[in-house]
């Protein structure tokens, strides 16, 4: 019997339970966790300050997953080395392993600021305990000050929007959403975020804290009561370096998902892979990427064989019901539709769609997608109808006829 | 198992299953009273050109890349059917963003809803087939 051990209880994690379970029912699976809380949704930290969802919802999968599973779940234990054979933690207990994943995710980046310490209420935006402690420091009559204006400081300022007085966005970056949205769609966007009351101080940044306010480099100066550092966020390679694995940027593994290191796989946050949309390395740190990377370790670590070899960035978020929907490469030549508040931009290359910018309306988005994570070559279908409708009928019949049945 | 197929050529394009979709998850007695003046949110789809015309709903894929990427957990595979939680679902729609069917919808209260074969109402086979004028919607064994 093999013995599985799983260091992280993210979604690569869960991932890699289901891929283990897929080929190898016996095996002894061990998931060491530092947080208090089994695998749960972390994007939705957010939307538990909005009150849309409780860290029971959160939870996501049952309890008896775990046991029907048999998967030993340990958690508030922190792994600080991993070894040829075992993994140690924190406590000094030893895990032996024949197969190893880290997926040790990533944590906030919080860059040296000049009187950084005298701000008394400062948080970062990652876990559920960051959560409840920010909720704890909150009440109506709050200033709020968020650093950054990418994916989780935005989530964050909607999360909180109406629980306080007053939201400040800044950044360093011209807009937001830089590492997803090009300038056009960033102050779309934007102007969707403001008509809720929330503020932005863009292309600036904190030059110093003195205690409750912001000196910022435009000279500007910022008055809060509570501060969030959501600049970036960097992957938790350390364990992976010190056992000698090859890190770039983040853990570099093949499409097995396997490190460089014998019998140990990474998945999730804190591996780069190949976007097949650029053909380069890159961090994507996205759960469905997570999951589906820790599926495939799981796989190949129970000695199945399973690749995952298709992926591509991309990202669906919503803010005060406006959406927007982003994949691939911005590159190459373009088709756009702007109605309204609605934008379409696609990006063709080389007989591909390599990548979109999706703002408004965004049904039926997903046939896109696959486009690109199929490398369909365009001149198969009707692309020009396509790309004006997304839908099916463009399709060959064969292809509907195999996928939606019809007389066989 | 058992799921929908189409056969286009034989869709006339009424756009029934929609209603007898929307209709199944009311819990109602009367159709007309049920839907009359209301916006409907189907689960099937009439797609049509002008030429081609067929219904289009969940396909409960094999290896369905919509619960691999459920940010909130909220979708999940049960005896071959794709389910969602509509309590856990709050509407990121990650799952329209990948279905390369396009066969997920947003409800009216912008959650997503989908097709789950009728298994969440009563009406034990699928409304879309039972209601289809012409056969072109059949639940049928075929793997
Ligand atoms: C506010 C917010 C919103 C987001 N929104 C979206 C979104 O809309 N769509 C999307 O696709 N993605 C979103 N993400 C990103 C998504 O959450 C991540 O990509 C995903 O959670 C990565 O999963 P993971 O398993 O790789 O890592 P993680 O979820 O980070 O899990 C890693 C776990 O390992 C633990 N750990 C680390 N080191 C050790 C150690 N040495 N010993 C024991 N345990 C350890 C960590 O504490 C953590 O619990 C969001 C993230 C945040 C914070």
């Amino acid at each position: 019997m093999k013995n599985y051990v799983i260091i992280g209880g993210g979604i690569a994690s869960l991932g890699c339970v289901d891929g283990i379970r897929s080929a190898d029912s016996d095996g002894k699976i061990t998931m060491i966790c530092d947080e208090s809380f089994p695998p749960y949704a972390r994007p939705l930290i957010s939307y538990y300050l909005e009150d849309k969802t409780t860290i029971e919802k959160m939870q996501y999968r049952s309890d008896d997953f775990y046991k029907e599973k048999n998967v030993d779940v340990v958690l508030g234990s922190s792994v600080t080395k991993i070894d040829k054979n075992s993994v140690i933690t924190e406590d000094g207990k030893e895990y032996k392993y024949d197969k190893l994943l880290a997926a040790t995710g990533s944590s906030p980046f919080v860059p040296p600021i000049k009187g950084m310490d005298s701000v008394e209420k400062k948080f970062t935006f990652m876990t559920i305990d960051d959560t409840l402690a920010l909720e704890k420091s909150i009440d109506a009559s709050s200033k709020i000050l968020i650093v950054g204006a990418g994916l989780i400081g935005l989530k964050c300022a909607e999360g909180l929007k109406d629980k306080v007085d007053k939201i400040v966005v800044c950044d360093l970056a011209d807009k937001v959403l830089s590492s997803i949205l090009d300038k056009e769609c960033a102050d779309m966007v934007q102007r969707n975020i403001e008509e809720s009351g929330i503020e932005f101080m863009l292309s600036d940044s904190v030059d110093e804290f003195k205690g409750n306010t912001a000196v910022m480099k435009s000279g500007a100066s910022v008055d809060f009561d509570v501060l969030v550092m959501a600049v970036g966020v960097r992957p938790n390679t350390a364990l992976l370096k010190d056992i000698g694995a090859e890190v770039n940027r983040g853990v570099v593994v093949d499409d097995r998902m396997a490190t460089t290191v014998d019998n140990i796989y990474a998945a999730g946050d804190v591996v780069e892979s190949n976007d097949i949309t650029s053909d380069t390395k890159k961090i994507m740190a996205i759960l469905p990427n997570a999951y589906m990377g820790g599926f495939c370790a799981g796989v190949n670590m129970a000695d199945g064989k399973d690749a995952f070899d298709n992926q591509i960035p991309m990202n669906s978020i919503g803010f005060f019901g406006y959406h927007i929907m982003t994949a691939g490469s911005y590159d190459g030549e373009l088709y756009e539709e702007k109605n309204g508040d609605s934008i379409k931009k696609l990006y063709i290359k080389d007989n591909r769609l390599i990548g979109f910018i999706i703002l408004g309306k965004v049904d039926k988005t997903g046939i896109y997608t696959s486009l690109i994570r199929n490398k369909t070559p365009l001149d198969t279908i009707d692309f020009d109808a396509i790309k004006k409708n997304p839908s099916l009928l463009p399709f060959s019949s064969d292809y509907r006829r195999k996928n939606l049945g019809g007389v066989l | 198992m058992r799921k929908i197929y189409v056969n286009e050529k034989w869709c006339l394009g009424c756009h029934l299953c929609e209603y007898n979709c929307a209709f199944a998850g009311t819990g109602k007695a009367n159709m007309s009273l049920a839907l009359k003046d209301k916006a409907i949110y189907p689960k099937i789809r009439v797609e049509d050109d002008g030429k081609i015309m067929y219904a289009l709903s969940c396909r409960h894929c094999d290896d369905a890349i919509c619960v691999k990427s459920c940010i909130s957990g909220a979708l999940s595979k049960e005896d071959g059917v794709v389910k969602i939680d509509k309590d856990k679902c709050i509407g990121c729609l990650t799952c329209v963003l990948v279905c390369p069917y396009g066969a997920l919808v947003q409800n009216e209260n912008k959650a997503v809803t989908k097709c789950q074969l009728c298994t969440d109402n009563s009406c034990g086979e699928p409304a879309c087939v039972k209601g289809c004028p012409n056969n072109a919607i059949v639940f049928e064994e075929r793997d």
